[in-house]
């Protein structure tokens, strides 16, 4: 490899839990050495390019490849009958081709692959491959897939065109409240748009199998799937992390990787991959588009009676992860609230359209904004203050969820919404105006005229790691030696660093619980036993559970070679008063303690198919948002002035980390609420690339002053709760909430256009 | 056809460089210098950017020819030797790097500005960073880093 993929990270900045250390990695990022896939390089390397289809439903009567192969500097045009094992892959269920075969699902699916000596020239030779097609009728629309005069799209799926369908019964089914407000609500296609493009390099091995660096979220599970396809024994492919940049749930599918193993087994030759932005779209699976009908029924002094609601997730033309997205979006549909009835049916459904699955928020997004849209609603058809209304129905420690399930640790909903509440309002803008702080910016379409200011509320609920019975569990390896005369930890898993910090905290574990300075952090591969996926806000939990438990084994083993001993601190073998008994230096000698431990959270039960009851989800996580917006109630621009957000993360692992998590995971929020919607006609993107998909400047992106909480679950490592996502939920619904109070408009859809505000 | 530049204070050459090829694939792929990123290649994100001729560019949108001759400084030539340059540590020490996928061109955009304007105003960092974008922080720790390379800029030539 001439271009390191796999090096270690030393951390010796110090740093335990609780503390706010610097990366380990940040040098290497700041200096532009840290090598991403799409960095990789390798002599005698080959690029791969892929032809998609550029129809969303079609069948393929005849492939020519001739063409392709006969361009100069091309080593091989490969399609579905070069597939060497099984054709179909997906995360929860295999219905996915490597290579599209017989007829193509979605525009963007891949038919053929090339390998060349330039990207340019694999690029133009995939082009010149001849597909000869039969135009179909696509199912654009998820309702009518649901029908029965509905093409099938996959004539082997028992449900005709139905992946999951949830049921929530809770309660009285038919019960009666004074007030009643009702509403349907739309939610767009949002993409991850993660900016490190889809990459990675497979290397041929002598061993027949292959050697792939790639940036994923779960190392094992594309192992596995990668594996049946190439039809090998796992062993033989061994996965290594690549550089991520950025992950968002976008790179939880396959992409590329059976496509360069395919083309490096094939030639012979390392193959490297990259997509371009616009392929990047078509690349990974998005945020599933919903309609989402609700009622909701309460008496007049505004306690909740009952929630109905029927859910419609587009999971596009392949399953992915849309049947847990359905499990998601039900069993959190009526929201952070105590509900004493609840109706919902949620179903995720296949059509033409692209693939949905797993983005930040994960089904949770989609229902917080109706459910929200709905309180609010609610709010003021009683009279109240939106706020009031939601306090006076939020869950505690010991609420029942629609599901059965009790809340187990601190839910502190009637907090975070007084926290964002109590906030300072921003000041208004005032003459003379800065044309800057005004919607619409240095366009200049304003001086300040027809400028409304609104402030709304959102606050959300979100389940922490993988729910309804699923094995969630993660491996780590701590091993402890002295080098160069000092103890040194290693820590060797196989989680994926997607950006969000987990290799500063895997150190900050070691140091905490083995009390030594220098930790090395070895380079995710398969090599060490499955960590799960970088999703589900889960990887602290769990990962960080299981790199804790490794180090207690390690811990109690040189406690027990030192014959006596509470704990390990600075170097030492100290007693339960601090007194040092011991230096590890000494005790450790030349003979390494290592150990390797897999950590499960405590298990969750599968819902009840007909009830959809159950102990599903291991830990809830809150966060409420306030935004303040101004609005340009002529032109329909927003300018969204500050966002402030709540929220309980059990124990702050990181502080800095937390706060990263909670700025970033609300900005992908007001994307949702304003700019960010993949625009799908007929089947076919209409915006793939980032001159037509907006995603947040930081001259869209406001102030976001933030309360953290730490109340401990006492369930979970070191008290901690997963951070990731439930910022990501609250801040849509707050933002459109705010639009509503500046406009008086009804807003329905996220995101707002300024067609909706103006039309 | 051949293509010499002076990149980070040297002069490097480099050979078939096919017509159509962007400054960014020559320098990431012919010469070695991965750092300027490759997020879009259409010069919306910035994660590409580069100096040319003391210039900040998005390198995807300059053709490797028209750098024929001409200065190039990337993110590997900020700083000397193993140290970092002052916006680089301000990156790492404000927790401004997540992903760190866009880092490098906010690096050159945040050293162009800190140079150019040690006492900007937020409206004014927010302005010099717009052609950016970064998907991982929401930018807060970003105005934070590039706001504590700024003043010890500005401390410096008080």
């Amino acid at each position: 490899m001439s271009r390191a993929t796999t090096e270690s990270l030393t951390a010796t900045g110090g740093g335990r839990v609780g503390d706010s250390p610097q990366r380990p990695d940040g040098n290497l990022k700041v200096r532009g050495e840290f090598a991403y896939s799409s960095d990789l390089w390798h002599e005698d390397m080959l690029w791969g390019a892929t032809l998609r289809s550029p129809h969303p439903h079609a069948r393929i009567r005849g492939l020519d490849v001739g063409p392709a192969l006969a361009v100069p500097g091309v080593y091989a045009v490969l399609t579905h009958s070069d597939v060497p094992g099984e054709n179909l892959y997906g995360l929860e269920h295999p219905d996915q081709p490597v290579l599209a075969g017989d007829v193509v699902r979605y525009q963007g699916e891949p038919v053929a692959i090339v390998a060349a000596d330039h990207p340019e020239t694999a690029r133009r030779a995939a082009a010149r491959v001849r597909v000869d097609y039969e135009v179909l009728e696509p199912v654009t629309d998820a309702e009518t897939a649901l029908r029965a005069d509905a093409p099938v799209l996959h004539p082997t799926n028992p449900d005709g065109n139905l992946v999951r369908h949830v049921r929530i019964r809770h309660g009285d089914p038919a019960p009666a409240a004074d007030v009643v407000v009702s509403g349907e609500y739309t939610v767009g296609m949002q993409d991850q748009a993660f900016l490190g493009p889809e990459s990675g390099l497979a290397v041929p091995a002598e061993d027949g199998g292959v050697d792939l660096y790639v940036a994923t979220q779960w190392l094992h599970a594309d192992q596995r799937q990668v594996a049946r396809a190439l039809g090998l024994p796992a062993e033989r492919v061994r996965l290594h992390l690549a550089g991520v940049g950025g992950a968002f749930g976008a790179r939880e599918d396959l992409s590329m990787q059976v496509h360069a193993c395919m083309l490096a087994l094939r030639t012979g030759k390392p193959v490297k991959i990259v997509y371009g932005r616009e392929e990047s779209f078509f690349g990974h699976v998005h945020r599933h588009p919903a309609v989402l009908r609700y009622e909701h029924g309460a008496t007049r002094d505004g306690d909740l009676v009952y929630v109905r609601a029927e859910m419609i997730l587009d999971g596009g033309a392949y399953a992915s992860t849309t049947a847990a997205v359905t499990g998601n979006a039900a069993t959190l549909g009526a929201g952070p609230y105590r509900v004493p009835n609840v109706h919902v049916d949620c179903y995720g459904v296949y059509t033409n359209n692209p693939p949905c699955g797993a983005m930040r928020g994960f089904g949770a997004v989609q229902a917080c904004f109706a459910y929200e849209s709905q309180m609010d609603k609610l709010a003021a058809a009683l009279g109240m203050s939106e706020v009031d209304v939601r306090v006076r129905n939020a869950v505690e420690q010991g609420s029942v969820m629609p599901t059965g399930q009790v809340v187990d640790s601190a839910a502190p909903v009637a907090e975070l919404l007084a926290l964002v509440r109590d906030r300072p309002m921003p000041p208004a803008p005032s003459a003379p105006y800065d044309l800057r702080e005004l919607p619409g910016g240095v366009s200049n379409t304003t001086h300040g005229e027809g400028v409304v200011r609104g402030v709304g509320y959102g606050v959300g609920v979100k389940n922490v790691g993988f729910s309804e019975g699923f094995d969630d569990y993660s491996t780590a390896r701590v091993r402890l030696e002295v080098v160069g005369g000092e103890p040194v930890a290693s820590v060797h898993t196989a989680a994926a660093e997607v950006g969000q910090g987990l290799v500063t905290l895997k150190a900050q574990i070691a140091r905490t619980e083995l009390g030594v300075e220098r930790v090395v952090i070895l380079p995710p591969d398969t090599s060490v036993g499955s960590a799960g996926s970088s999703s589900a806000s889960r990887q602290s939990y769990v990962t960080g559970g299981a790199v804790r438990a490794a180090c207690e084994e390690v811990r109690a083993a040189v406690l027990a070679r030192a014959g006596a001993g509470a704990g390990l601190a600075g170097g030492k073998v100290v007693s339960a008063g601090g007194d040092v008994l011991a230096d590890l230096v000494e005790v450790l000698g030349g003979e390494p303690v290592e150990r390797t431990v897999e950590w499960r959270h405590r298990p969750t039960e599968a819902l009840d198919p007909s009830t959809g009851k159950g102990f599903a989800h291991v830990q809830y996580a809150f966060a409420a948002h306030r935004a303040v917006v101004d609005v340009d109630v002529e032109l329909g621009l927003v300018r969204v002035v500050e966002l402030a957000c709540a929220q309980d993360v059990g124990r702050a692992m990181n502080p800095d980390a937390v706060l990263g998590q909670i700025q970033g995971g609300s900005a992908q929020g007001l994307g949702l609420a304003v700019m960010e919607e993949i625009q799908v006609v007929d089947g076919v993107v209409r915006n793939p690339s980032f001159t037509d998909y907006l995603i947040p400047t930081v001259l869209d992106m406001p102030t976001m002053p933030i309360d953290v909480l730490e109340y401990a679950d006492p369930h979970a490592p070191y008290g901690l709760r997963g951070v990731g996502e439930p910022p990501t939920l609250s801040s849509t619904p707050a933002i459109v909430a705010a639009i509503r109070a500046a406009t008086g408009r009804a807003l329905t859809r996220a995101p707002v256009r300024p067609e909706h505000i103006v039309g | 056809m051949r293509v010499t530049i002076e990149v980070n204070g040297e002069r490097r050459t480099a050979d078939d460089v096919w017509p159509g090829e962007s400054l960014l694939y020559v320098l990431r792929e012919r010469l070695g210098l991965p750092g300027a990123k490759n997020a879009c290649e259409q010069g919306e994100c910035g994660s590409c950017t580069v100096y040319l001729d003391d210039t900040p560019v998005c390198a995807c949108l300059v053709a490797a020819g028209q750098a024929e001759g001409r200065s190039v400084r990337t993110v590997e030539g900020l700083a000397g030797g193993d140290g970092l340059d002052p916006v680089q540590e301000a990156f790492v020490a404000t927790g401004a790097v997540q992903c760190g996928f866009c880092t490098p061109g906010l690096i050159v955009a945040a050293h162009e500005l800190v140079h150019r304007d040690p006492g900007a105003t937020d409206a004014e960092i927010r302005e010099a960073l717009a052609g950016n974008l970064c998907r991982c922080t929401g930018y807060e720790k970003i105005l934070d880093a590039v706001r504590l390379a700024a003043a010890k800029k500005a401390g410096e030539r008080a």
